[in-house]
């Protein structure tokens, strides 16, 4: 009994710092309706500031005083970034804020890396409470106890705050309606600062706070979003008391669930999540999402447009060049644009699900990477060959989609998001912590295409024929009444289930079809490269792919193959750079706020410049 | 003979009775309109008509068959035709798409991976925009519309599987006067022609005088009172609780 | 009072408003009529900065406001009732009425919760009831109260009658006519004539982003050939 209490303990002490960020997440998402995804850099920067207060300036300031300052110094970052790169772009689509918060993550990355380097640093314990107390005969560190009335009592004074005090009414009125308040004088400029400045300080603190039981490192930053998704969204978005007890139970059947089943971790988090989600699927605090709930949708894409006699000619032209790439002879192109034509083929598949079907996966990896894992599997344990390897990646990884699918099309806007990136991190945990069968970091080598297709050039034809008609797919797709359907519930559901089709099942086999094509990319891609590591399935794949969506423009279907494009030879190019995150995270916060059409809006841009403005109502 | 009966229809929302053993019928080819205050339960009726909500109790019988339990698609597929409020229409397509949509499902096509949408019943959903005198339109872009416009293509896409029983929801809110009534007559023509029934709420008393065959009148969760327009307008229970003494709307026929 | 001069208002690409101008002097009850879409509720959200005019003035009381943020605007006096109401449906009556509460002016009598709740007695009855529990008429009540807890001199109604019940229109017609008498301005959007012609004194018609008419409300119901051409009434 005694033993399970202090289990109970140490769990409650692990969700402290959870708490704190999943809370300021949540508070900023009520007001901005901005999903913060540089949330986890605000945590890893507490960290590292509180490490440096406490180091560099030990004996000026104490421990204590090291996790205030840090939590104010959030704050403060956490208000410039709201000014200098959200501010510019809150009446963009909602998809523009979360890009430019992915841009953020890489740019505080590399400024980490910077400033503190690479390694690992441990702070000091915190004085008095170095040691461990014995309750029941357990013993239990002392910190632990410290860090559980913390959680307690920021969750007293989260609660005063919002439900006594004029600025917290006004917050869960913004929350509500943000323009109304401002009608009724209140500066919203202001409030929306004030509130990132809180959101940001909670995190700051959390990462502060959580320094005496580890350490600060760089990767803090992706390590806690799974975590704080599923806490936000098994706790109820917006809610801070379902933060506080989703946090808890989390964290408390975590410990329990490690000494049954080790190696079971994120697994059993998600395994909590799916049941309070079936049951509740709001999560335990939270509500429905109103219609119009998630930000502002920018104005609705254009009817679709067969390609005109030009436009097919273009289509044409350009894939003949693509057939004469191995024909100049040099090896690296092929290999490039071989790449190239995958991450076109793995971008379509997303904007699939993202851009015809309105639902934004951010775990999209999961299935390219799946793909990938199924392929290798298959080749290293049952010595199938490339050609039904290729088949079985988009079968395997169709199947992760109608599994992960069912649960997730359940949900709308960014409880859908949320839930795609939490599931992804699951399948990314079990191929990371499984070392026997998948090697876990190691990855999984020697994964070569059959004899025929082993030269560059020739697998290079493959992955034309295989990529390129993928894509074709895809987009004849779009234009069937399914694809329809699917673009049918994107634009009213409403409508949709009141002339009689099932709105769930059609965004269900969407996500089943997307998921099975980003596996074809992936199995293209394992061949190609001979090898696959668990960071194919990580977040910053799935980021990958939704920035290349972004970058060409969600409302057209060639928007993805141009941005998958430009960011591949992109990416390929900053990688030469040492700090090539700040970069490419600096270009794509730029982008988010200069070009709002992406590539293909800004093509219109220049057509409509020149005179030969598209016809008002046909897309491309 | 009644198309469809409403029997002693319950429903509470946390101890509050929103709908409170609410009986009605409706017979072949009537306009019924259903009126009251905000919050007398128009729209929870309706929404348990169309399987939206479940009712705690009661029977909504629709030629015979049950529609309590049912989705609102199953019940759609039952010759249910069904307007909003909002217009609800798919912004990101053409006029005679949003119309092609409804025949697809109509035909079962929805899964159908080997067509181009856009070719499917495209001659049926022009006759029906001719039937609104919409067929000048097809190919705009739904979202451009004006919003009479809006509401005559949404009465095109509810009428698209030839229902028997059409149900509009405040068919006429956020409409200027002349096109509230250009809208009702158009509905009332199709009724007369292919002898729908046809549910509405409606809080414009113009709209709801000119065109009504019958109306009810729901205060409260209950029925208030029930019959034609004019004994429902000199009804004293109603004039107290929802007409008041007449000054916000016109008279028979007087619409000055 | 308020005088809006030649504005245009863009919605996206969309222009919506071409040149509208109006005049409300002080004390006045005006109504702004038009058909849907015809460019009053960008008319009053003009006004009140929720979307900015890109060419045009607009003076509320002596102080140009044109591209003023809505905070600003509101606190010179001018209050904003919207078409929808947009109730704080989380927060509970009070707790509404305290978002729009803003210091006492020198020169009007101060609303408070307390002279809210004699105008708007339900209103009393449900204080600590959370918005969205009210009904569609009692919100519509709120929605005023709300605006009025910021003592403006002038009233912005966009359709205040529309989806509501008669009998709610006319106690909204009432509660103009006390605005009046407390020597509130108003000016409201309108669909229903019939309520226009009860509480208002002057009137403007509205047609595709262009002022059509403009004169007393008596001026207006001897002129059929207008009211046909614009309200097809």
């Amino acid at each position: 009994m005694a033993f399970y209490f202090a289990q109970l303990l140490t769990g409650m002490a692990n969700a402290s710092a959870l708490f704190l960020v999943a809370s300021g997440l949540s508070i900023i998402f009520g007001v901005t309706r901005v999903v913060n995804f540089s949330h986890g850099s605000l945590y890893m920067l507490g960290a590292y500031i509180a490490y440096s207060s406490m180091t560099v300036l030990p004996g000026i300031i104490g421990f204590w005083a090291s996790i205030l300052v840090a939590g104010l110094a959030v704050g403060l970052i956490g208000m410039i970034i709201e000014v200098c790169v959200l501010k510019p772009i809150y009446k963009a689509p909602e998809l523009f804020q979360l890009v430019a918060t992915f841009g953020v993550i890489l740019v505080i990355q590399d400024m980490a890396l910077l400033i503190w380097g690479p390694e690992d640093l441990f702070g000091q314990r915190a004085p008095g409470f170095e040691g461990v107390v014995e309750i029941f005969g357990e013993r239990v560190p002392s910190y632990d106890l410290v860090l559980i009335v913390l959680a307690v009592v920021v969750l007293i004074g989260l609660w005063y705050l919002f439900t006594k005090t004029r600025v917290g009414i006004l917050v869960r009125a913004a929350t509500q309606d943000r323009e109304m308040v401002s009608a009724l004088g209140v500066n919203q400029s202001v409030l929306f600062s004030g509130v990132f400045f809180l959101g940001a300080f909670l995190a700051g603190i959390g990462g502060a706070a959580q320094l005496p039981k580890g350490s600060a490192n760089l990767l803090m930053d992706f390590g806690i979003l799974a975590p704080i998704f599923v806490v936000v969204v098994t706790g109820g978005m917006g809610s801070i008391w379902g933060a506080f007890v989703a946090a808890m139970l989390i964290s408390v059947l975590q410990v329990y669930g490690i000494r049954f089943l080790p190696n079971s971790t994120l697994v059993l988090m998600f395994i909590v999540m799916a049941v309070v989600l079936v049951i509740r699927p709001w999560g335990l605090f939270g509500k429905p999402e109103a219609a119009g709930d998630h930000g502002s949708q920018g104005p609705p894409p254009k009817p679709f447009r067969q390609l005109d006699p030009s436009g097919r000619i273009i289509v044409a032209v350009i894939i003949a060049a693509l057939t004469l790439v191995p024909l100049s002879g040099v090896n690296f192109l092929s290999v490039l644009f071989a790449d190239i034509i995958i991450f076109c083929l793995f971008a379509a598949s997303l904007h699939y699900i993202l851009g015809v079907g309105g639902l934004v996966s951010f775990g999209h990896a999961a299935f390219y990477g799946g793909g990938a894992y199924v392929a290798a599997l298959f080749v290293q344990y049952a010595g199938t060959p490339m050609e039904l390897a290729l088949m079985l990646a988009p079968l395997g990884a169709g199947f992760a989609a109608l599994i992960i699918g069912w649960f997730c099309v359940r949900l709308t806007g960014v409880y859908f998001a949320m839930l795609t990136l939490a599931c992804a991190q699951v399948l990314w945990s079990i191929v990371f912590q499984w070392d026997e069968v998948t090697g876990g970091d190691d990855g999984m080598l020697s994964i070569w295409p059959s004899a025929w297709a082993s030269e560059p050039g020739v697998y290079y034809y493959l992955v034309l024929v295989l990529g390129v008609g993928g894509v074709l797919v895809l987009r004849a797709m779009a234009h069937t009444p399914f694809g329809y359907a699917l673009r049918g519930t994107r634009d009213s559901a409403l409508r949709t289930e009141a002339i009689g089709m099932n709105v769930k099942l059609i965004q269900w086999m969407a996500f089943v079809f997307a998921g099975a094509m980003a596996g074809l990319a992936g199995g293209l891609f394992v061949f190609a490269k001979g090898s696959v590591f668990p960071t194919e399935m990580e977040i910053a794949t799935s980021f990958d792919a939704l920035i290349m969506v972004f970058l060409g423009g969600v409302q057209s279907l060639t928007g993805p193959i141009a941005g998958a494009s430009v960011f591949t030879l992109l990416q390929d190019w900053l990688s030469r750079f040492e700090y090539w995150r700040l970069l490419l995270g600096l270009l794509i916060i730029f982008i988010a706020i200069l070009l709002p059409g992406g590539l293909a809006g800004a093509v219109d841009q220049v057509k409509a410049l020149l005179g030969r403005a598209p016809k008002d109502e046909a897309a491309p | 003979m009644s198309f469809l009966t409403v029997q002693n229809l319950y429903k509470s929302f946390g101890g509050n009775r929103a709908v409170d053993d609410v009986s009605f019928a409706l017979a072949k080819g009537e306009l019924l309109a259903l009126i009251g205050p905000n919050g007398a339960g128009k729209s929870t009726c309706f929404n348990m008509l169309y399987g939206i909500l479940a009712p705690d109790k009661g029977s909504v019988c629709l030629d015979g068959r049950e529609l309590i339990g049912m989705k609102p698609r199953d019940i759609w597929r039952l010759g249910v035709g069904r307007t909003f409020q909002i217009t609800a229409v798919y912004a990101s397509m053409s006029v005679v798409e949003n119309v092609q949509m409804a025949l697809i499902s109509h035909h079962r096509k929805t899964f159908s991976a080997f067509t181009r949408a856009a070719r499917l019943y495209r001659d049926d959903a022009m006759a029906l925009l001719n039937l609104i005198g919409m067929k000048d339109q097809a190919d705009r872009a739904a979202n451009i519309l004006a919003y009479g416009d809006l509401k005559r293509l949404e009465l095109a896409v509810a009428m698209a599987h030839d229902p028997a029983l059409l149900l509009m929801d405040e068919p006429t809110a956020g409409m200027a006067p002349g096109e509230r009534r250009a809208l009702m007559k158009l509905t009332a023509d199709i009724v007369a022609e292919r002898g729908v029934s046809v549910l509405f709420t409606e809080h414009d008393m113009d709209v709801v005088f000119e065109n009504a065959h019958r109306v009810l009148v729901l205060n409260r969760g209950q029925l208030l009172a029930e019959g034609s327009v004019d004994d429902v307008r000199a009804n004293p229970a109603v004039q107290e609780v929802y007409l008041g003494g007449g000054t916000t709307f016109g008279g028979d026929g007087d619409h000055a | 009072m308020l005088e809006i001069s030649n504005i245009h208002t863009f919605y996206g690409g969309a222009h919506i408003l071409h040149g509208v101008s109006l005049r409300v002097e002080a004390g006045e009850v005006v109504s702004l009529l038009g058909r849907n879409g015809a460019g009053k509720t960008t008319t009053i959200k003009s006004a009140i900065g929720l979307v900015r005019p890109r060419d045009g003035r607009i003076t509320f009381d002596g102080t140009e406001t044109t591209s003023w943020a809505s905070h600003r605007i509101c606190h010179l006096g001018l209050g904003y009732v919207p078409e929808e109401r947009r109730i704080f449906s989380d927060l509970t009556v009070m707790e509404n009425l305290e978002v729009g509460r803003r210091p006492a002016r020198d020169d009007i009598p101060a609303w408070t919760t307390d002279t809210l709740f004699e105008l708007f007695p339900n209103l009393a009855e449900r204080r600590y009831n959370l918005g969205g529990h009210l009904s569609g008429g009692e919100q519509q009540m709120l929605t005023i109260a709300r605006t009025l807890m910021g003592n403006p001199k002038l009233i912005l109604l966009d359709e205040p009658s529309e989806g509501i019940a008669p009998v709610i229109i006319e106690k909204m017609a009432e509660v103009i006519a006390e605005f009046k008498a407390a020597g509130l301005t108003v000016l409201l959007s309108e669909q229903n004539l019939h309520f226009a012609k009860l509480v208002s004194d002057k009137a403007y018609i509205i047609e595709s982003g262009e002022m059509r008419y403009e004169g007393t409300i008596a001026e207006l119901e001897a002129n059929s050939e207008v009211r046909e051409k614009y309200l097809a009434v």
